[in-house]
């Protein structure tokens, strides 16, 4: 992509700036640019999605060669001297700006989120002239089905939503069933505390997701889709109905799109806030208008799904990497990340860290290049770990990854070796202030709210999870408890019958495995535990 | 009102062309119509979409966001995701019950706030943050009571009397 010859602000309209005062951010510069005038008025002013960096909000991005950046935690009074500099005429504001080679921007490498912050997400115009909708367009008129897929499949990608089932793979099985309808269906759902990437493609990008989704649609010979999103989105609901009515009145989506035979109905569907909806086989029970609880696969939604029919299901980073695989070809993708863990994937990186926001790294960069690096540490963090004691990855299935094993790469395979997973992409990072155990009530509280009750070891199992926690976190338990406690994880983990159930002990095991000696001083008589030095912690590698 | 709010169901089911997998919509349209889910309304819905009064109890009863009481007249959500949890979204919830006189979550009383939690609102790069009232209001300054104190009264959130 060039750079824009002119000048330009694009400001970040996405939820999160606008909660810290992009509006009013916003409509000062409009004004600060009538007053000014003269060689103001050269400067575009853009409202845009996620400029990234979402704990500095608001912020306010400069297109201008040689001297560009990211201006952070603006306030309207500030929207004179910021147009000022724009046109050249200031060089203020120095202390708020941070340039390409910051750190948390230097590193990153943007593929999912390569328009996110850079195209204006209320604007089909905006987004065709950043060629959005090109490779939608160009599978249509040159290439079958089978190559899309084919593709997809050298591509390497993983689904994004937690699982990490190859993309490529499901999508054949659905194309491959027999003859007949089958549906596409984008889980926008969102879940898991500490996510917010799907959040801000579908707030800042959104036509991004519905080109991948027709592709998928082509690809697997679906006329009809849905996107589940999470009610607790409101502006992303909003943009992406914006969006999918552009994209119907410009004839990319419906009858004979773009001039070809395809045709691709997509409607938006909205959940009611059940963390279960997330899992594939409740997400479309709910998309059926039934309570959303989980049912045994097989058969997998690709064989039976909506109605019956095969069904394609993928989150929403998966789909926003369609368009880039398909455009520079498969290989490309494949070339970045690991062997195992091909591309980029999108963080949310949050909690006791001095930059919170979005990253976006090929798969295998390591926690410490992520959480130190990029994220800077914890604030007034000291040593070689930057304060850190704990990473938390993969959400309440996940688990807690502590600071001597920072140089983890992350990827699939690593972290789950770790006893924690890559779930969807949060990840919190925790200080020394942080107690472990607290944490795994913490997340066992999440999911006794959640568990839909269909089956007695996670709707009871859980809830005898929380009362053992409790003692531990309240520091009342004995040497007992913590027997019981290994026990019941090994029970819930091994008979629940959805995700929910069976990674629910997940954060339980992590962290005792990891901080075994926290949950120990947390019995009445520690004295009488194993030694100290069983602990993980203190057997650290080399 | 009450005729209004019947009629305006009646033509939600029909804008659905009154299909049963339209429920959780036509539910939603219902609540924003009420505020809640009265009872007399979901019987209507049931009858309408022509779906078994159970299946609608039970999809209403599922699924969080359906309230099937009237709810307080103003409410402010305390995110205890994990997030807001490391930033002390706790101890955020521990000082506006104390605040508002109101227990966390405790079924809508008869006072005019009700505290809830919710799970993660994806905007965790600004923990800790509530919601008052639908708005958005992140950063919570907790380690400055001062500061924290002017925060809750711009949010409205007034010491009980
Ligand atoms: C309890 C639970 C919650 C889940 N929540 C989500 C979610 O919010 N978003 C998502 O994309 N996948 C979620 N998943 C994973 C989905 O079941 C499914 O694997 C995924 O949407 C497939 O898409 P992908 O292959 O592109 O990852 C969840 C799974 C479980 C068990
Ligand atoms: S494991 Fe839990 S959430 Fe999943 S079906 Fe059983 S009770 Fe429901
Ligand atoms: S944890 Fe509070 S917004 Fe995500």
């Amino acid at each position: 992509m060039t750079a824009p010859q002119s000048l330009q602000l694009r400001c970040c309209d996405a939820s999160g700036c606008r909660s810290a005062g992009a509006g009013a951010l916003h409509a000062a510069l409009l004004q600060a640019r009538d007053q000014l005038g003269g060689a103001a008025e050269g400067v575009a002013i853009k409202p845009v999605g996620c400029l990234r960096l979402c704990g500095r909000g608001p912020l306010v991005a400069l297109d201008r060669p040689g001297s560009g950046g990211i201006y952070a935690g603006l306030t309207p009074e500030q929207a004179p001297e910021l147009l000022a500099v724009a046109a050249g005429l200031s060089h203020g504001l120095a202390d708020q700006r941070l340039g390409p080679d910051h750190p948390f921007f230097a590193l990153q490498q943007p593929v999912v989120l390569e328009g996110c912050g850079r195209v204006d997400p209320t604007s089909i115009d905006d987004a065709l002239a950043m060629g959005t909708y090109g490779q939608l367009q160009r599978v249509l008129a040159e290439c079958t089905p089978e190559q899309v897929r084919e593709q997809v499949k050298r591509s390497g990608l993983r689904g994004r939503g937690g699982a990490g089932y190859p993309t490529g793979l499901k999508w054949d099985t659905v194309a491959l069933q027999p003859a007949g309808l089958r549906y596409v269906v984008c889980n926008a759902d969102e879940g898991d505390p500490g996510a917010f990437m799907d959040r801000s493609v579908l707030e800042s990008d959104p036509h991004r997701l519905i080109e991948g989704l027709a592709i998928a649609a082509y690809a697997v010979g679906a006329q009809q889709g849905y996107v589940y999103v999470r009610a607790e989105y409101p502006l992303a609901i909003e943009r992406l109905q914006l969006a999918l009515k552009q994209a119907r009145a410009r004839g990319l989506l419906g009858a004979g799109i773009a001039g070809s035979s395809f045709n691709l109905r997509l409607e938006v569907r909205v959940g009611a806030g059940a963390y279960v909806c997330g899992e594939e086989t409740a997400l479309l029970a709910s998309i059926q208008g039934q309570r959303g609880t989980p049912r045994p696969r097989p058969p997998f939604p690709a064989q039976s799904g909506l109605w019956g029919h095969p069904t394609l299901i993928n989150n929403v980073e998966t789909l926003a990497a369609i368009p880039a695989i398909i455009r520079e070809g498969g290989d490309w993708y494949g070339a970045m990340g690991t062997a195992g863990s091909k591309g980029t994937k999108v963080f949310a990186l949050s909690g006791a860290v001095a930059n919170t926001g979005l990253v976006e790294v090929p798969m295998g960069t390591s926690l410490r290049t992520v959480v130190l690096t990029i994220g800077g540490g914890v604030p007034g963090g000291e040593g070689p770990d930057g304060g850190v004691k704990a990473v938390q990855t993969g959400g309440p299935s996940g688990g807690c990854i502590p600071a001597a094993l920072l140089d983890t790469p992350v990827d699939y395979e690593s972290l789950r070796q770790l006893g924690s997973m890559m779930g969807s992409g949060g990840m919190v990072v925790m200080g020394e202030s942080t107690a472990m155990p607290a944490v795994a009530r913490h997340f066992m509280r999440f999911s006794v709210a959640e568990s839909c009750g269909k089956c007695v070891p996670c709707r009871a199992g859980t809830v005898q999870l929380l009362e053992l926690l409790d003692r531990f976190a309240e520091h009342r338990a004995s040497l007992a408890d913590l027997e019981r406690l290994e026990q019941l994880c090994g029970m819930v983990q091994a008979t629940s019958l959805c995700g929910l159930g069976q990674a629910a002990p997940n954060p339980v095991l992590s962290t005792l495995r990891h901080f075994r000696q926290e949950y120990q001083a947390a019995c009445r008589a520690p004295q009488l535990c194993e030694p100290l030095t069983s602990c993980s912690l203190e057997a650290k590698g080399p | 009102m009450a005729a209004e709010a019947v009629e305006r169901t009646s033509r939600l089911v029909r804008q659905h062309r009154g299909r049963a997998d339209a429920l959780i919509e036509v539910l939603h349209q219902v609540q924003e119509l009420y505020g809640f889910l009265p009872r007399p309304a979901l019987h209507q819905v049931a009858r309408e979409l022509q779906l078994p009064l159970a299946r609608v109890y039970g999809v209403a009863s599922f699924y969080h966001l359906f309230r099937l009481e009237p709810p307080a007249a103003h409410r402010c959500a305390v995110c205890l995701g994990t997030a807001c949890f490391v930033k002390g979204g706790a101890e955020l919830a521990a000082q506006l019950e104390q605040r508002l006189g109101v227990r966390l979550d405790a079924p809508a009383g008869d006072g005019s706030w009700a505290l809830e939690h919710v799970s993660c609102l994806g905007a965790c790069g600004q923990a800790p943050v509530l919601v008052v009232d639908g708005q958005l209001a992140p950063k919570l300054p907790l380690d400055d009571p001062r500061a924290l104190a002017l925060r809750f009264t711009a949010l409205g959130l007034d010491p009980r009397p």
